[in-house]
């Protein structure tokens, strides 16, 4: 039987929270190791300019997430991200997991920073047509639609500001919303409202995308009059939100009603020495500056969990 | 300085491209910019490199504004792609598949192992 590897902390997540705790560990020396089976950085990887966090003027998410990695692996922060994590035990002690390319390891705490994902609409053609109509990112793909009819499908801050945003590229932007009122900021609303290009179709189900070989538009079903009408579109973006990635900790510590993780106000979970931050986490705001705050709360909780059992 | 956020080996010029076909029979070419959907496959990209399982590909990126990337988007296979990146893979200088938009690591190691298994 080969040695397991022991760590004093491992973190689950590699966006700003799961980063920024592996930092705070790393430099109070605690052997740490973060995995993400994704790309490190999360979300903010996703984020195509970000010009709210304290200290840096605007910049590429995709930098500041390596900058955050680079930061944590200078500190000795073992950084594995593409890498699947499995939770074995986390009540006992030491915490167990089987960790893609290492086998079983264990550790004395452990930090799920699992981050959100993207909401998918879950509905018929979706995957058939992304990249051939269906986007989730405007910045991106914007540009493929220049001069054709565009729906923006939500109705919070990103929807919004997204739809304004394709406008420059679109002959006209229709925003579908599932309610009759937007969750956006007023001022979103306001823009949106006032583009002449923007038009809105509110308190609609999106049935699917229909089209041949590319997208031509997507089925939508009116709520009050249950009339269904086909939207014209050949671009669809899809901007309805995020869902904590949790579905592999049910059962594992306790989860709100939503599926995020509940914690007390030092992060720490319902099992001892495990201990959440970030996007995952119960919590009313989500911005990388809050993320990382939590990351560094959380690490600091640990690092006093197990100093108080060392 | 290569255009692309990447640690992937950069196609910027048709006689890179020509040589890369050439000389490799598995190539996965990913043409895109330094965008959201852009770099996760990128970062895919520089784990599978290392991964022994697939030392028989050669992994590569292309930019997508650059002139060399009319190779990737006048191919038949990328005429409906609206979706940053293209991603292409190279059977013996043929396409075998072609896919638009972000994909993660479980869709591109099927592909690879479709196609170009060892």
């Amino acid at each position: 039987m080969s040695a397991r590897e022991h760590y004093g902390a491992v973190v689950l997540g590699a966006g700003p929270a799961g980063l920024t705790a592996g930092i705070y560990l790393a430099r109070a020396r605690v052997r740490t190791l973060i995995v993400d089976e994704g790309v490190p950085g999360g979300q903010l990887v996703l984020t195509h300019a970000v010009a709210n966090y304290p200290g840096v003027m605007e910049t590429p998410g995709a930098m500041l997430a390596r900058t955050m990695r680079k930061q944590a692996e200078s500190f000795g922060c073992e950084v594995r991200g593409q890498t699947g994590a499995r939770i074995l035990d986390l009540a006992g002690r030491p915490k167990r997991l089987d960790v893609e390319g290492l086998g079983e390891v264990t550790a004395d705490a452990v930090i799920l920073a699992t981050g959100g994902k993207p909401r998918a609409l879950g509905i018929p053609n979706e995957d058939r047509f992304k990249g051939r109509g269906v986007s989730y990112c405007a910045t991106c793909d914007g540009d493929f639609f220049t001069g054709m009819e565009i729906v923006a499908i939500g109705g919070g801050n990103s929807a919004l500001e997204e739809a304004v945003g394709l406008a420059k590229f679109g002959s006209k932007v229709t925003i579908i919303h599932e309610f009759d009122h937007f969750q956006a900021q007023p001022w979103a609303v306001r823009q949106a409202e006032e583009h002449p290009k923007v038009h809105f179709l509110m308190n609609q189900e999106v049935l699917e995308f229909v089209g041949d070989e590319v997208l031509e538009g997507v089925r939508v079903r009116d709520k009050a009059t249950g009339e269904v009408r086909t939207v014209p579109a050949r671009g669809a973006f899809v901007f309805i939100g995020y869902e904590p990635a949790t579905a592999d900790l049910r059962g594992v510590v306790e989860l709100d009603e939503r599926g995020r993780i509940l914690t007390d106000e030092r992060l720490a979970t319902n099992v001892p020495g495990v201990f959440a931050a970030g996007d995952a986490r119960a919590r009313p705001y989500r911005q990388i500056a809050t993320a990382v705050g939590d990351g560094a709360t959380a690490a600091l909780a640990a690092i006093d969990w197990l100093s108080a059992r060392s | 300085m290569p255009m692309l956020a990447t640690d992937l080996t950069q196609i910027e010029s048709d006689a890179e491209f020509e040589k890369l076909l050439a000389e490799n029979p598995n190539v996965m070419l990913c043409c895109g910019r330094n965008g959201p959907m852009c770099l996760p496959v990128y970062d895919v990209m520089e784990t599978l490199q290392k991964d022994p399982k697939y030392a028989h590909v050669a992994f590569r990126a292309m930019p997508f504004d650059h002139p060399v990337a009319r190779h990737v988007r006048s191919l038949p296979h990328t005429r409906n792609f609206m979706g940053l990146p293209f991603t292409i893979y190279y059977k013996n200088g043929e396409v075998v598949a072609a896919t638009s938009s972000i994909q993660n690591k479980a869709q591109i190691t099927a592909i690879l192992d479709e196609h170009f298994s060892a």
